[in-house]
């Protein structure tokens, strides 16, 4: 069994002291531990932004790909080795401007990733821009007037896609983030866990102060079930998506590598590559 | 008795025209006939004229003809359109629904056969194709079941009855064709072929098949044409070998899906046209830079943007060679034949794991939709070469806090790969510049390591790639070198004879390795012949440019094309004349 101690690596974060990314590093590395998963089975595909980095600061296989695209990278591993635990992770650009397209699309598509998203409302390696998680109003470097366009609310939109597992924590409660992420990582299917994570240097309105005043537990909210998706909405309607815990599971639905046709339970990456000449002639065949 | 002609039918798009070519040409391929096939169609599903052109030959043909013996025609546009390709003394026969008329002045000799009125007898319209066939066949001297096979593979799934009924539609209209004809036309008849069976496929159906031979097991992509043939073969396939192809929602997502495969030891590829190409780049760059191996098709088609999205074109080989930022270490082949397309696609994948690089195999439509005789493809020749990765290796423990050195510097420049799963195997693989064993790293003596580390690496591949140049040198001293890429090689081999009857010394070059160019084979040539002409359907010569970059060449003479159309014979030989007015050569 490893230990959370054995996903930690000598690399120091370049990360800005306070930054809401290390405890989401933590909690990755006691997740996978928890989760009974190995370094060497553990591969963190992330995107570029600060949050970007993290693959290179946990004990494990990790690729640091290109600015959106953490999703189909992370999802062509999966597939390749689908006996691997797959994190995607990044930053609110990377999955939800930049990397919509493939948020929404690995979202249905279902395929067994757990997707971390380091939620700061802004852009924070290119020097404090908006970010589609930023609100109306929200004065930046690329707004000086003020944001005049509307917040994404992104369980919403997760719910709505048709998501099984959609989850929202806050990167100063360590304990529910990493319950959260091991949940995650044993659900058979795509989770989503948008994580709070403050930018501590260029976001001056969404502090940890912040938080702690508007987010709202789901704990306690009296009987909510996380398999409604309908409850699900209309609590995120009423807390404007304030809120944290597990939103919504429907562990019913199939992954998409148990719906693929001929999909071993085998990593494919194991399997043998040659063709005999008996299937090349059958195929061939086919052409006469 | 003939030992080739040139058939084709036209009509309106969704009317069956095109199996109407397949059933035609699939019967002659059964029969040991070579068959060479060009497909004319529209960006859209229903309507418009689209036609489909078929060499029938006793020998092997890999060129459209300049004329034309035969034109079967569904509608009056399709007679208006193709009537001035047709040869002194050609056939068109047009189905009498639509009253068919000859324009003033052709030559040409008209049959009007009512093809839907035979059909509608036989119990459905929708067999006019057949009927249309069977007069064809008898033109060609050819009996009725001939096409048996063909027709049962076709419909049996729909009863014994339906195979039948297809059947009496080809025999009613060869027989109507026959009586009708007797004594009035010229001599259509085939010699008989040999009776060899060979293959009959696209370029992307070898390129599919190479894939799945070559040991690729799983295919992200987004359909575009000319390429979707590969991932819709691939999809029926795969399944079989433990494999999939996923649909992505763009470009994009398929080319890193791509990679995130490759990097995790399954090999696999995506393939798209020049707007697909171009949505990719930044993904090259990554497994540029990180050296995860990446095979990528792009069946070239006419640009730029949607530009002619299902013409014949050859003007990304720039984008190709030169595209993403940065400098990264690729391989850009182009195969000129379906069969060179299929060893080609199983070459691609050892290539991209022995070099660690993305390689960009490039076709055009011609190649990858025209629809031909292939000799039988040698399983002996599919040979599996992995490079520097061994997955069952048991690999020493690490230093504690210390990576495996997936970016070792070596003396080839390629490090030892390992994948996720792998023990003591861990290491960080990113896009940024990074160190030996993949952390970030800006310092500038790491950026010259790595980077001089990935450039090195294809020092040697023109001189291990097999026939970077396909040469076909008659000459010691020449007058002329042809020089092309792709599918203009059978075009330009049926020019050869004509001008060296002509009177003219002629060299032909055809470009197999784009990139890394293999600058000293073409040199080689160069300086045998007295004049360079490049043949390239494009309006900027681009691979007229390649060599003046990289050979000593004092002039270089373009023959270009860039209407959306693959250059007849005919045109070369008539350009090549006055390129070089003979008397001066």
């Amino acid at each position: 069994m490893a230990t959370f101690k054995d996903f930690r690596n000598n690399v120091k974060p370049n990360w800005c002291p306070g930054c809401g990314d290390f405890s989401v590093q933590a909690a990755i590395q006691r997740a996978a531990a928890n989760a009974g998963v190995v370094p060497e089975e553990l591969a963190v595909v992330s995107g570029i932004g600060c949050s970007g980095r993290i693959s290179g600061y946990i004990n494990s296989y990790g690729l640091h790909g290109i600015h959106g695209r953490a999703l189909p990278i992370a999802q062509g591993v999966k597939m390749a080795n689908r006996e691997l635990t797959v994190i995607a992770s990044g930053g609110d650009g990377d999955g939800f401007a930049i990397g919509m397209g493939h948020t929404v699309h690995a979202i249905r598509r279902n395929i067994d990733v757990t997707y971390i998203v380091m939620d700061n409302q802004i852009y924070g390696l290119t020097k404090g821009q908006t970010s589609p998680r930023s609100e109306m109003g929200f004065k930046t470097k690329s707004t000086p007037a003020g944001s005049i366009e509307s917040s994404l609310n992104v369980m919403e939109m997760a719910l709505t896609a048709g998501a099984s597992f959609v989850a929202q924590s806050f990167s100063s409660d360590l304990k529910e983030l990493t319950s959260l992420i091991e949940k995650g990582i044993e659900h058979k299917g795509f989770s989503l866990i948008n994580v709070f994570s403050p930018c501590v240097t260029f976001n001056k309105v969404n502090t940890y102060d912040w938080f702690k005043e508007n987010l709202t537990s789901l704990s306690t909210i009296e009987d909510y079930n996380p398999s409604s998706r309908m409850q699900a909405m209309n609590t995120l309607m009423e807390h404007d998506g304030l809120v944290t815990g597990l939103i919504y599971q429907d562990k019913d639905k199939p992954s998409y590598e148990a719906l693929v046709n001929g999909f071993k339970e085998e990593a494919l990456s194991t399997q043998d590559i040659n063709l005999e000449k008996e299937q090349f002639d059958k195929l061939t065949a086919e052409f006469m | 008795m003939i030992k080739q002609l040139s058939w084709k039918v036209g009509g309106q798009q969704g009317e069956g025209i095109e199996s109407t070519g397949e059933i035609f040409s699939m019967a002659l391929n059964r029969q040991g006939y070579y068959l060479y096939g060009y497909r004319h169609f529209s960006s859209r599903i229903k309507g418009g004229h689209t036609n489909n052109k078929i060499r029938v030959s006793t020998f092997q043909t890999n060129s459209i003809s300049d004329d034309l013996d035969i034109l079967v025609a569904f509608d009056q546009e399709t007679i208006d359109v193709n009537h001035h390709e047709l040869s002194a003394g050609g056939v068109v026969i047009g189905d009498s629904k639509f009253g068919p008329k000859l324009p003033e002045g052709s030559q040409a000799k008209l049959f009007s056969v009512p093809f839907t009125e035979i059909a509608t007898e036989l119990g459905t319209s929708l067999m006019k194709n057949m009927v249309a066939v069977g007069a064809s066949a008898s033109l060609l001297g050819l009996q009725s079941d001939i096409f048996k096979s063909v027709v049962e593979q076709i419909f049996s799934k729909k009863g014994e009855a339906v195979v039948l009924k297809n059947m009496d539609a080809i025999e009613a209209g060869r027989k109507y064709f026959e009586k009708e004809s007797a004594g009035s036309v010229g001599d259509f008849q085939l010699e008989k072929a040999d009776g060899n069976h060979r293959l009959f496929m696209i370029g992307n159906d070898a390129i599919a098949l190479g894939a799945l031979a070559g040991g690729a097991r799983f295919m992200p992509a987004y359909p575009i044409t000319p390429a979707s043939e590969i991932m819709e073969y691939l999809i029926k396939k795969l399944p079989e070998y433990g494999g999939t192809v996923i649909q992505t929602e763009d470009e994009i997502a398929a080319c890193t899906m791509a990679i995130g495969a490759n990097y995790a030891g399954v090999r696999s590829l995506t393939a798209s046209a020049g707007p697909g190409l171009s949505l990719m780049m930044e993904a090259i760059g990554l497994s540029g830079i990180t050296e995860t191996p990446l095979v990528i098709v792009d069946t070239q088609r006419g640009g730029p943007s949607t530009g002619l999205p299902t013409k014949q074109e050859q003007s990304d080989i720039f984008a190709m060679i030169y595209g993403t930022h940065g400098e990264i270490p690729k391989v850009v082949m182009a195969p000129s034949s379906v069969e060179e397309a299929f060893y080609d696609a199983v070459e691609a994948f050892n290539i991209a794991e022995e070099y660690q690089v993305p390689v960009i195999l490039i076709t055009d439509l011609a190649l990858s939709l025209g629809k031909q005789t292939v000799n039988p493809l040698d399983f002996d020749r599919v040979k599996i070469r992995r490079g520097k990765l061994d997955i069952n290796e048991d690999l020493p423990e690490l230093d504690k806090g210390t990576y495996f050195k997936r970016y070792e510097v070596t003396e080839d420049g390629v490090s030892k790969r390992v994948i996720p799963g792998m023990k003591h195997g861990l290491h960080h693989v990113t896009g940024v510049e990074h160190n030996e064993q993949g952390k970030p790293s800006e310092s500038p003596e790491n950026r010259k390591a790595q980077m001089d580390k990935r450039m090195k690496k294809l020092e040697n591949l023109v001189d291990r790639f097999p026939e970077p140049v396909l040469k076909n040198e008659q000459h010691e001293e020449a007058d002329m070198l042809i020089i092309g890429v792709n599918s203009t090689k059978g075009t330009i081999e049926e020019v050869l004879p004509r001008l060296e009857e002509d009177g003219v010394k002629v060299n032909h070059g055809h470009i197999r390795l784009l990139h890394p160019f293999p600058a000293e084979e073409l040199q080689s040539m160069i300086n045998k012949a007295k004049k360079v002409v490049v043949v390239e359907n494009n309006a900027t010569g681009q691979i007229a440019q390649l060599l003046k970059m990289n050979t000593n060449v004092e002039k270089v003479e373009s023959i270009l094309k860039y209407d959306g159309n693959p250059f007849l014979p005919s045109e070369i030989h008539h350009e090549c004349k006055e390129l070089f007015a003979y008397g001066n050569l």
